[in-house]
């Protein structure tokens, strides 16, 4: 069985209070140099066959449909 | 003639489709309770996308109602026409279904937020505002989670421009939308959505003001004229 990973993220131009608010904690714990934080979702489609050309295609296309909103989000699919 | 009929779509979560029928039926429709399982309009004149958090809001706000059943004749029926109100987690549900533009985005301070809200109407022209007059100020409820609407700067540019925002906040952003924007329609005028909630501001006895019964008597009087 394989299993292909899709990354969804907020396009740049897109504020993210959640990664600000997690970016402000860190100098605070002691971590300096990170100048920004950017939240996202990782999701993980277990398949029943192959990662196989057709099957990342579909991935693809259940991204673009459901998981990620094109409008404010770009997103990645890969193979684990 | 009969009593206009005015659908009010239940998802699961939905939280105001009583307030909304009731409204409806203040307003002096009939409203019909349609479900989101059904691929059912019945033939109404009208619908209201309540406000709740359909089917959890897991993945985003209105994500996973757009592809419930009801919404296949439901984009369809817009598209041809029919008048649409989509409150807070409605108007969420008719962005995601690409019926309006943009998207909407956790409040920008990550609180719910819930108060009484100074509203200026920017187009009293749509299927839903038509008894209000461009400019009048109304107070009824916000209260919500996702409320931060967005869109690309040139998508946002053609809504100022061709007077597609309805309403925008006053006073206070509850929510960091751009332009203080509370509510947009479509293109033709009958899609609208809506952040704050009219629906709980019908009754002196349990809303702040009355001031949002207009968004229901404005269909009630288009359809009756129609």
């Amino acid at each position: 069985m394989a299993r292909v990973v899709v990354d969804v993220m907020l396009k740049p131009e897109i504020l993210d209070p959640q990664g600000q608010a997690i970016a402000r904690k860190l100098p605070q714990m002691g971590f300096d140099g990170v100048v920004g934080v950017r939240q996202g979702k990782r999701f993980e489609l277990e398949l029943d066959g192959p990662a196989d050309e057709a099957a990342l295609e579909q991935a693809n296309k259940i991204a673009e449909t459901l998981l990620a909103n094109p409008v404010i989000e770009s997103y990645e699919v890969r193979v684990l | 003639m009969d009593a206009a009929r005015v659908g009010v779509i239940t998802f699961p979560g939905s939280l105001d489709d009583r307030d909304a029928a009731r409204a409806v039926r203040l307003a002096g429709a009939e409203p019909v309770a349609l479900w989101h399982a059904d691929h059912d309009l019945q033939g109404v004149d009208a619908v209201v996308l309540p406000g709740g958090f359909s089917y959890g809001d897991y993945l985003r706000a209105g994500a996973i109602s757009r592809f419930a059943p009801i919404m296949t004749e439901l984009v369809a029926a817009a598209g041809d026409g029919l008048p649409v109100l989509g409150i807070c987690n409605g108007f969420q549900v008719l962005c995601e279904s690409h019926l309006l533009p943009g998207a909407l985005l956790p409040n920008a301070g990550l609180h719910f937020v819930c108060r009484d809200q100074r509203l200026r109407v920017e187009n009293a022209e749509t299927s839903w505002t038509s008894e209000y007059r461009e400019g009048q100020e109304l107070v009824i409820p916000v209260k919500n989670r996702d409320g931060r609407f967005t869109a690309d700067p040139s998508t946002i540019n053609e809504l100022e421009e061709s007077g597609r925002i309805v309403a925008r906040y006053l006073d206070v952003n509850p929510n960091g939308s751009i332009n203080d924007i509370a509510g947009i329609r479509n293109e033709a005028g009958n899609v609208v959505g809506l952040m704050p909630h009219p629906e709980h501001a019908v009754e002196s006895l349990t809303g702040p003001s009355t001031d949002g019964l207009g968004f229901f008597t404005s269909i009630v009087k288009k359809l009756v004229d129609a």
